[in-house]
């Protein structure tokens, strides 16, 4: 018996989304009904029905898939299952569903994230007089609310809370190490806000941005100001997996699922919230580096055979910690490597969020990384990269697991 | 040991009042209420966790002992935090927040995310040395905080 492996087993097939919207103005929408739309907007995309759809894999709780199903009328769920923590798992959910479809436990698979950010703010701002971050609890999620365990007591006064506080502190100890430069995390927003402004129809951040707009852009925690900062916005977007040989027959053209991986190291575990246990060499790192060797060895490629990169940009400085864990460069030397003009669209090395990324498109907790990847190897994409054949998706760096999966067409 | 007043701009207030402890976190607060930074221990490989764990995370152990530190360290990474997250931080920013690691220690896994006070903003490095200032919140919560060694 060979090795068991989900590689090339499961496809893409459809893809559906709500439109984007800024913070708040998906009202009277819900997180439900967006959840809904995009799944059924998804399974019209792939030619399938509701009664077709039997599984959720899906990541930091993203929906109740029982609520969904029950809205929607799906006949019969075989899989409901999330991976745990938060945005880190968005593409690692791929794979969930590739596996549950290979293991024979559901046919049709929706991964989905649906985000409406008007009762609440997942950059920790205060909503209602309550900061989430400050007295975090200890459950699975990073976006959890309760109780005050005794462990937040050591946090909480501390001042830093929320995950651009965290992040800050990462991006800090990077410059140090390494020398990287804002004019580096510039370059990223920069070139993103590029790809978002040739496609203005999805894009909320739309406006030319020059190195000035963004040096004159106000600090909210140095080194990072509010250009280096992902946008606040609702939507939703689903996408279907089913096996690879059922993806032969349906409207589109199959996106296959050429490896996923998930996970990341226990010094890594929730420290970026919490207690910062990772030692200097992966400590101002994106935490994606064991993942990234897992997912090239399952696919059995390079680098350099990637063609596109959709890189889970919630912080400027992420971006190039992404771009040396996924060995598109030398570790401490992605802010040169961007500085040169590599990851942008046309020109570049590797491009990198052709759709302008959370940072300019739009945030939906990394679920446009994967609609923007399926659109480019179906060829398709508004910044098409010419030729497109394998792309890179990733989730995270945020508490592990973190993730990655390749996709190819 | 300092008290101070409510809205000092470069420190973080004291949001929790009580420190929430159970077994395993009530000798830090209580050094804390003397004035003493203690930390645990694993008895059998020497690795110091905090906060407290159940479980050494180098021996997997769970026996620990109580260990006084300096309360001495060097500023491993920081922010300035300038946009206040909540209106009742208006009156706090510019401060800065960090993680410092702790002399006597073996440094991650016991590294402290502190607020770093008495010390202006713009000038805070990494690699800077600093010493623990506690403030006492009232007889039952004292917040330890980090500012510049001066000597």
């Amino acid at each position: 018996m060979g090795v068991v492996s989900i590689k090339d087993q499961a496809a893409i097939v459809g893809v559906g989304a709500t439109k984007y919207f800024k913070r708040g103005e998906s009202y009277p929408e819900t997180e439900l009904s967006m959840a809904c739309t995009a799944i059924l907007s998804a399974l019209e995309d792939a030619g399938l029905t509701v009664n077709d759809l039997d599984g959720f894999a899906i990541y930091s709780n993203s929906c109740d898939p029982a609520e969904v199903a029950s809205v929607l009328g799906v006949p019969e769920v075989r899989f409901a299952a999330s991976l745990t923590s938060g945005g880190g798992g968005c593409a690692g959910a791929l794979g969930l569903a590739a596996a549950a479809i290979h293991g024979g436990m559901a046919n049709v698979c929706v991964t989905l994230m649906t985000l409406q950010q008007l009762n609440k703010r997942l950059g920790g701002s205060e909503v209602g007089g309550v900061l989430a971050y400050a007295t975090m609890s200890e459950s699975a999620s990073p976006y959890g609310g309760g109780g005050v365990p005794p462990s937040a007591a050591f946090t909480a006064n501390a001042g830093l809370l929320s995950p651009g506080h965290s992040f800050s502190v990462l991006a800090q100890r990077h410059m140090y190490l390494y020398g990287t430069k804002r004019e580096h995390f510039a370059e990223v927003a920069m070139s993103q806000r590029e790809n978002a402004r040739k496609r203005p129809e999805t894009a909320l951040r739309t406006d030319p941005m020059t190195l000035d707009d963004y040096f004159n852009a106000r600090m909210i925690s140095d080194p990072l100001c509010l250009l280096d900062y992902t946008q606040e916005t609702d939507g939703a977007v689903a996408v279907i997996t089913v096996s690879a040989d059922r993806a032969k027959d349906l409207r589109q053209p199959p996106v296959h699922i050429l490896a996923s991986a998930h996970g990341g190291t226990g010094s890594w575990g929730p420290g970026i919230f919490k207690y910062f246990q990772a030692n200097d060499d992966e400590f101002a790192s994106s935490g994606h580096r064991p993942v990234a060797k897992r997912l090239y060895e399952m696919a059995g490629v390079t680098p350099d055979d990637v063609d596109v990169a959709l890189l889970y940009d919630h912080f400027t400085p992420l971006v190039i910690m992404q771009l040396e864990d996924y060995g598109f460069c030398p570790i401490g030397e992605g802010g040169p490597f961007v500085a040169e003009g590599n990851i942008r669209y046309g020109t570049g090395k590797i491009p990198v969020n052709t759709h302008g990324g959370n940072l300019s498109e739009a945030y939906i907790i990394g679920m446009t990384h994967v609609r923007e990847a399926v659109e480019q190897l179906r060829g398709v994409a508004v910044n098409q990269v010419e030729g497109a054949e394998i792309a890179l998706v990733t989730g995270g760096p945020a508490s592990l697991p973190v993730s990655g999966t390749l996709l190819h067409r | 040991m300092t008290t101070r007043p409510e809205g000092t701009q470069g420190v973080f207030p004291s949001i929790m009042t009580e420190s929430f402890a159970d077994d395993s976190t009530k000798p830090f607060w209580d050094a804390a209420a003397e004035g003493r930074l203690v930390a645990t221990k694993c008895t059998n490989c020497g690795t110091f966790r905090l906060p407290p764990k159940p479980f050494c995370f180098n021996c997997q152990h769970r026996d620990i002992e109580w260990v006084e530190l300096p309360g001495t360290g060097t500023i491993y990474s920081f922010t300035v935090v300038r946009h206040p997250l909540s209106p009742m931080l208006m009156p706090a920013v510019p401060y800065a927040a960090g993680i410092i690691e702790l002399d006597g220690t073996q440094g991650a896994g016991a590294r402290m995310i502190c607020n770093i006070v008495d010390v202006d903003v713009d000038a805070v490095k990494i690699g800077d040395k600093v010493e623990i200032v506690w403030e006492h919140v009232n007889p039952g919560m004292s917040v330890p905080r980090f500012r510049p060694v001066t000597s």
